[in-house]
């Protein structure tokens, strides 16, 4: 028996929208776990949402369309994207309109909206938080191009589904390409996900923050919905690595079997991705700010080495 | 070398009097002319001597009129220099100009005394911790403000300094903060990230604590003392117990005594634990940060099994220490002693060995030494700009003159060095505690406190924490106090902060104001 194309689409997005809280969760378990401290448990983000959707919005006089538009926008989009990226299977309609450059489109299309917002009230955070985002992004979008790039030559295209299914039955070897542009993609993974060392998801000090900045203003449901979304951003960029790196026992098709099983390996591989990270966030400080444009132009070189190496040794 | 008093008494002669009356031996009081009051200040200068604290009283109750005090300090010297000043005239001449912590010592007995610095350098006449939403007439320190009168407000604008150019803005921060902190209100102007300014505003947590000391009794002040800048209790209460005890000439028992200073190393080892995790944790290394308040809440543990309270509050009183220890203590505190420093190395190894966290740390916040000492800093801040000043080796009281600690001064002058400062701290800190319990005498811990005779005032200076504490009594005709002026170390340090961020970026100051972590209490009293 086999799932239709679009019911394999409907689940991926219900997975996602359903679990990116409980992956946020999880993360924040073992954070806990590795610096010796009790945790809230893998449902507390759900419990957050639901405090936040309680409350009323506190909304500044000042604040424009944009400000009360973004949250939706970023809802919105970040829930298309979670359409392009294989999780569980390569057979997805809504990849054919959409390629990677896309992708990175439509997140810069989420930090646009959300740097204007947070410019939109006029408070020094807010401006100060945009104005940071956007060197980051200035120097990590295109590093992030250059490291898909690089699986992209690998698999001669640049649509994800192609990309991964090319990868996913390739006879596993290692690439030197492949591991630069790993190594390259996490370093652009933590940038653009606003973890350490490039930024402190949990800080409560205004002046070193940067996404947080941006969004200080918000409450209520359209602060929900921005936590939210960043939570799937979060899952998203895992799977969009898992897809690119490490795609195997993804489901060609629809077949149940074969769903169950990408399924399962899709849940194992994003709980050994988020120790990593844990890994590496409990093992460093935050940057000094000055320091990103080194941290991401390593990041940038270690991509473009990747796309040297496919072209000298493959 | 010249003593600061011979130097002041050959300089004006016949027209300064030592004040021997009045005080007790000790710390020196001498009156000079109001007009020659500056000269102090340059006389001061070029001795070498720091100020220390300067602060007003109104003697009207006692037949007089006002006074200003000025406290000048150099190793193991204080020295109180004061001039009268008539009530129909209240000004006094200004020692800004040759000591830049006056400024804001100025500004606060303009603001709550109504007494008026003069001098062609005094142009910062802004108040200070009394806000502008006060009547400018309400003077809370004077007799003739009542305290329990309900306070109008009035319309008022602070006037901030101002950048002006081509891509400066201004960053407002607090006096309401994120954290769980006390309030104060950062203003920065920079581009960019640049800091090009950084002005405090403080004195959102003023609560009259000056005032209230005068509707006390000498007992109840020790416990309002205790509660200046909660952090540092067992440290306000002692400074003040000592000024109490000169006052009347008391003998603390030699057991009260070791018990005041294993109190007061306790409060340094607790605070300086949660100072490096917090230090670390604004760094985003959140792993030391929650490893250090561990380690902290086992000292605050032991306190309260110890003295009954995990602050210490309420223990230190005029003429010794509230409780005696339990029978078992000295078991506990040696077990506590085995593990507390074991733990304490392997997490320092590990902080020393992070590079990502030291990248953060070293050249971040440089306060250099030579304005460490222009702006007269105490403290662990002082001692990490290569200031070696410690009040328990300069104006040592038992035990500290059996057991001295160890000073440790650093040159690096950075973020890193403030706290390493308290990392060599904590170690002497239990090597002290160690040498007092061995050592702990047998006896009472308490002196029973003679009446205070009146007109009489003194002085007392301890270190806690955060550094040099300095308390100055006075009593009324009626043996009741009639003036006790508080100086937190905080009052100095916050000065020291606005000049150490320069040329720092904007999301460095967290990192830099946690590794002074001032008082917010402590200053605005």
């Amino acid at each position: 028996m086999s799932l239709h194309p679009f019911a394999i689409e409907l689940l991926q997005l219900s997975l996602l929208l359903g679990l990116a809280p409980a992956f946020a969760g999880w993360v924040k378990v073992l954070k806990c776990r590795v610096q010796g401290r009790t945790a809230a448990g893998i449902l507390q983000p759900y419990r957050d949402i639901r405090r936040l959707f309680g409350k009323d919005i506190v909304l500044a006089e000042n604040a424009s369309w944009i400000f009360r538009f973004t949250p939706y926008l970023t809802f919105g989009v970040t829930v298309i994207a979670a359409g392009i990226i294989p999780l569980v299977s390569v057979d997805l309609p809504l990849s054919a309109t959409a390629d990677v450059i896309a992708l990175v489109m439509l997140f810069g299309l989420i930090r646009f909206f959300t740097a204007l917002a947070g410019m939109d009230i006029g408070t020094a955070f807010g401006g100060m938080g945009s104005s940071r985002e956007m060197t980051i992004a200035s120097l990590a979008e295109p590093a992030m191009l250059m490291a898909i790039f690089t699986v992209s030559l690998a698999s001669n295209s640049t649509s994800l589904t192609q990309m991964v299914s090319v990868m996913a039955h390739a006879e596993f070897v290692i690439r030197p390409s492949l591991a630069f542009a790993l190594a390259a993609f996490i370093l652009i993974a933590l940038a653009e996900t606003g973890r350490i060392p490039v930024d402190n998801p949990a800080t409560h000090l205004e002046l070193t923050m940067i996404h947080e900045a941006m969004i200080l203003e918000y409450s209520g449901r359209h602060l929900a919905l921005i936590e939210w979304a960043g939570m799937m951003k979060l899952a998203l960029f895992f799977a969009l690595g898992i897809s690119a790196f490490c795609p195997w026992g993804i489901s060609p098709g629809g077949e149940i079997g074969t769903l169950a099983l990408a399924l399962v390996m899709l849940a194992v591989k994003l709980m050994v991705g988020a120790l990593v990270m844990v890994l590496i966030e409990t093992g460093l400080a935050k940057m000094r700010i000055f320091r990103l444009p080194e941290y991401l132009g390593s990041a940038f070189l270690l991509a473009t080495l990747g796309m040297i190496a496919f072209f000298i040794l493959e | 070398m010249k003593t600061l008093r011979d130097t002041i008494m050959t300089h004006f002669g016949t027209s300064a009097t030592l004040c021997s009356a009045t005080c007790p031996p000790g710390v020196p009081q001498i009156l000079v002319p109001r007009e020659k009051f500056e000269d102090v200040g340059w006389l001061m200068k070029g001795a070498g001597a720091r100020l220390a604290a300067e602060w007003g009283v109104d003697e009207t109750l006692m037949g007089r009129h006002f006074a200003v005090i000025a406290c000048f300090a150099r190793e193991t010297e204080y020295l109180l220099v004061r001039c009268d000043i008539p009530s129909d005239e209240p000004t006094f001449p200004s020692l800004s100009k040759k000591h830049p912590p006056a400024f804001r010592f100025e500004r606060q007995i303009l603001s709550l005394l109504g007494l008026t610095p003069t001098g062609h350098v005094h142009s910062d006449l802004r108040p200070w911790i009394k806000h502008e939403d006060w009547p400018i007439d309400a003077w809370p320190l004077r007799k003739s403000f009542d305290a329990g009168r309900r306070m109008p407000r009035v319309a008022g604008d602070y006037a901030w300094v101002r950048a002006e150019g081509e891509g400066v803005y201004e960053i407002p921060v607090g006096p309401v903060h994120a954290g769980i902190i006390e309030p104060g209100h950062f203003r920065f102007q920079a581009i960019g990230e640049d800091i090009l300014n950084l002005e405090e505003r403080l004195g959102y947590t003023h609560k009259g604590i000056e005032k209230r000391f005068e509707q006390l009794s000498w007992g109840e002040g020790a416990r309002l003392a205790g509660r200046v800048s909660g952090d540092s209790t067992v440290a306000h209460a002692l400074t003040y117990c000592r000024a109490v005890e000169a006052m009347t000439g008391t003998n603390v028992p030699p057991r009260g005594a070791w018990l005041r200073a294993i109190m007061l190393e306790r409060e340094r080892i607790a605070n300086h634990l949660g100072d490096i995790g917090a230090i670390a944790n604004d760094a985003a290394f959140t792993f030391f940060f929650y490893q250090f308040m561990r380690l902290k809440e086992l000292v605050l543990r032991g306190n309260r099994r110890l003295f009954g309270h995990r602050y210490l509050m309420d223990q230190v009183l005029p003429g010794g220490v509230a409780v005696d220890l339990p029978a078992d203590a000295s078991l506990m505190i040696e077990e506590e002693l085995e593990s507390l420093p074991e733990e304490f190395e392997r997490i320092i190894k590990a902080y020393d060995l992070n590079a990502s966290l030291d990248d953060r740390l070293r050249e971040t916040g440089i306060l250099s030494a030579e304005t460490a000492r222009e702006l007269g800093t105490v403290g662990f801040v002082a001692r990490a700009s290569g200031q070696p000043l410690d009040c328990r080796l300069q104006a040592p009281f038992a035990p500290y003159d059996r057991f001295p600690p160890r000073m440790v001064v650093l040159n690096s002058c950075d973020v890193h060095a403030r706290a390493w400062v308290r990392i060599e701290e904590i170690r002497d800190s239990v090597r002290l505690i160690h040498e007092l319990l061995a050592t702990l005498p047998a006896g009472e811990t308490l002196a029973p406190l003679p009446d205070v005779p009146p007109d009489r005032s003194a002085f007392a200076a301890v270190e806690g924490w955060r550094g040099e504490i300095v308390y100055w009594l006075q009593s009324g005709l009626n043996g009741g106090i009639n003036r006790c002026a508080i100086r937190d170390p905080s009052s100095v340090n916050w000065l020291a902060l606005e000049q150490a961020i320069h040329g720092n970026i904007v999301p460095d100051f967290p990192l830099c104001n946690k590794s002074f972590n001032q008082s917010y209490s402590g200053h605005d009293l």
